[in-house]
């Protein structure tokens, strides 16, 4: 996995301490870099390219944030940024939407 | 490694695949890439076509491009459409518009599962009938403005650039925004048909360069397929993922059930396997020696030493083998005129032919005679472009080192 993002600036409606999941319209499909995803309603693909961003992703509705997504999935303090850049695009490209405060919580 | 690459050793299974339903054609385009017309008597039965869908909802595949032929001729064409949906195989198809009514439209709009591709190949009837044939022109503004009325916002319109439209782009997608639809630009290909028309209809290489420098603007608003990427050279490379997913990433269903590595490859040397034998396509996409063949790193071969093989990739499979060029050469478009030069030194006579054919065998309305193509003079060739930053931090998507990066398909 490579941290040294090029594309700078996280879409600023991305909050990593707000309650995330996959939208409902979205396919998640396994694969040996990691993951692809689909979204139904946009007809666009997005690529996870490592499978602890795919952890993320598939446990962000049994969290109560992003962060504590990222931190259960095993990412550092210092690769944090990275994957709150990679979250943030998926959340521009309706992947992940914000969902209500409690809904699915782990307590 | 490269995303890229990734994809170029293969994936689980297609990102999306090409299916196409019938070789059977109310019109009969002179660039046809099936050589469509009359349908194939082997043609899968709904019950067989049903077991790829199961195959595709299995293996997660997000969405089949349904053609043909016209695909909508098929009698089971909206149940096998149904069938998909419900099994959440998401079905984008290609159509001449002829089966679009308002009833249709009406339903269609309906689904988040379903897009509508309605192919035209100009901007105006003269342009886009003297290849697709009389009426097809008035045929597909019917269909548009049957969808655009039912509410159905973003399907796509679905253009071959040819060297008759390619002045017509900004037409075009003036056409498709007032339909409230997406462009969607493709690249003539030499086959089926097309092999015998592709000399006369490909942009010229000035066009050609026109074409990239137009999508350099537009790109962004307009689906390509990513079937330009062998222009890449003349600067940027352009959005999209930029190399050949044949066998590793798309693949092609025929309508007698035949896997060809892509939609533009319908040849026996292409040929994978068939949904029809044991372990269906399931295990076509997995076994096939073809696939695996495809999926082993490239050598590049004569490209090999261009600096700009990385964002070209040699460009398309088909385009070179049914122009007769070596496989590991140039793209007969090559945007550095190696392409040019290859095609005068090969026997053309030798090349390849495409190995079906379902044409009409009586002329449809619109094509009694010959193709009325005008053969322009060749402006003189601007020459390799002079500046291009090999090393740009902007090298597409594919370059990046996002852990997510995104992509439109189509």
């Amino acid at each position: 996995m490579s941290t040294n993002a090029e594309v700078s600036g996280a879409d600023p409606a991305f909050d990593l301490d707000r309650p995330w999941r996959i939208d409902e319209r979205v396919a998640v499909r396994p694969e040996p870099f990691g993951a692809l995803l689909y979204h139904f309603g946009t007809r666009r693909l997005s690529f996870l390219k490592n499978t602890t961003v795919l952890e993320v992703v598939r446990s962000l509705a049994e969290h109560r944030t992003a962060r504590s997504a990222c931190l259960a999935a095993g990412v550092s303090a210092a690769t944090l940024p990275a994957y709150e850049r990679a979250l943030a695009t998926l959340a521009a490209s309706q992947m992940i939407r914000e969902r209500p405060g409690s809904e699915g919580a782990r307590p | 490694m490269r995303l890229v690459e990734q994809f170029e050793l293969g994936l689980a299974a297609p990102i999306c695949l090409t299916w196409e339903l019938t070789y059977a054609c109310n019109l009969a385009c002179v660039h046809c890439l099936s050589s469509s017309g009359r349908r194939d008597p082997r043609e899968l039965t709904t019950a067989e076509c049903r077991e790829v869908i199961d195959t595709l909802e299995r293996m997660q595949v997000f969405y089949v491009n349904i053609g043909g032929g016209e695909p909508t001729v098929r009698p089971d064409f909206w149940e096998l459409v149904d069938y998909a949906t419900a099994h959440r195989v998401g079905v984008k198809f290609s159509t001449n518009g002829v089966k679009i009514d308002p009833g249709v439209a009406r339903r269609l709009a309906g689904s988040d599962y379903v897009d509508v591709q309605i192919s035209l190949d100009g901007a105006t009837a003269e342009v886009n009938d003297a290849v697709r044939g009389a009426g097809s022109y008035a045929t597909a503004i019917a269909a548009m403005r049957n969808l655009a009325a039912a509410g159905f916002r973003g399907f796509k319109l679905s253009v071959v650039v040819t060297r008759h439209n390619v002045d017509q782009l900004d037409q075009l997608k003036a056409l498709a925004d007032g339909y409230g639809a997406q462009l969607r630009l493709t690249r003539l290909r030499p086959s089926g048909r097309g092999a015998d028309t592709w000399p006369q209809l490909h942009p010229t290489a000035a066009q050609q360069r026109q074409l990239y420098d137009w999508l350099s603007v537009h790109g962004e608003q307009v689906l390509t397929g990513d079937s330009f990427f062998h222009l890449a050279p003349y600067g940027e490379p352009l959005p999209g993922l930029n190399l050949c997913g044949a066998g590793r990433v798309v693949c092609l269903i025929d309508p007698v059930g035949d896997v060809y590595a892509c939609p533009f490859a319908i040849h026996e040397n292409f040929l994978a396997g068939s949904v029809r034998q044991p372990g269906g396509f399931q295990a076509v996409w997995r076994d096939s020696e073809l696939f695996a063949e495809l999926r082993q790193p490239q050598s590049g071969g004569a490209c090999r030493s261009c600096q700009f093989y990385d964002s070209c990739r040699g460009g398309c499979m088909a385009a070179k083998f049914f122009t007769g060029l070596p496989l590991d050469g140039p793209d007969p478009e090559c945007a550095r005129g190696f392409g040019d030069t290859a095609l005068q030194t090969v026997d053309r006579a030798a090349a390849p032919r495409p190995a079906l054919d379902h044409s009409h065998r009586r002329p449809v309305r619109g094509q009694a005679g010959p193709v009325p193509v005008v053969i322009a003079p060749r402006p003189p060739d601007p020459g390799p472009p002079a500046r291009v930053c090999d090393e740009s931090p902007l090298a597409g998507f594919a370059g990046r080192s996002e852990q997510a990066v995104s992509s439109r398909c189509g």
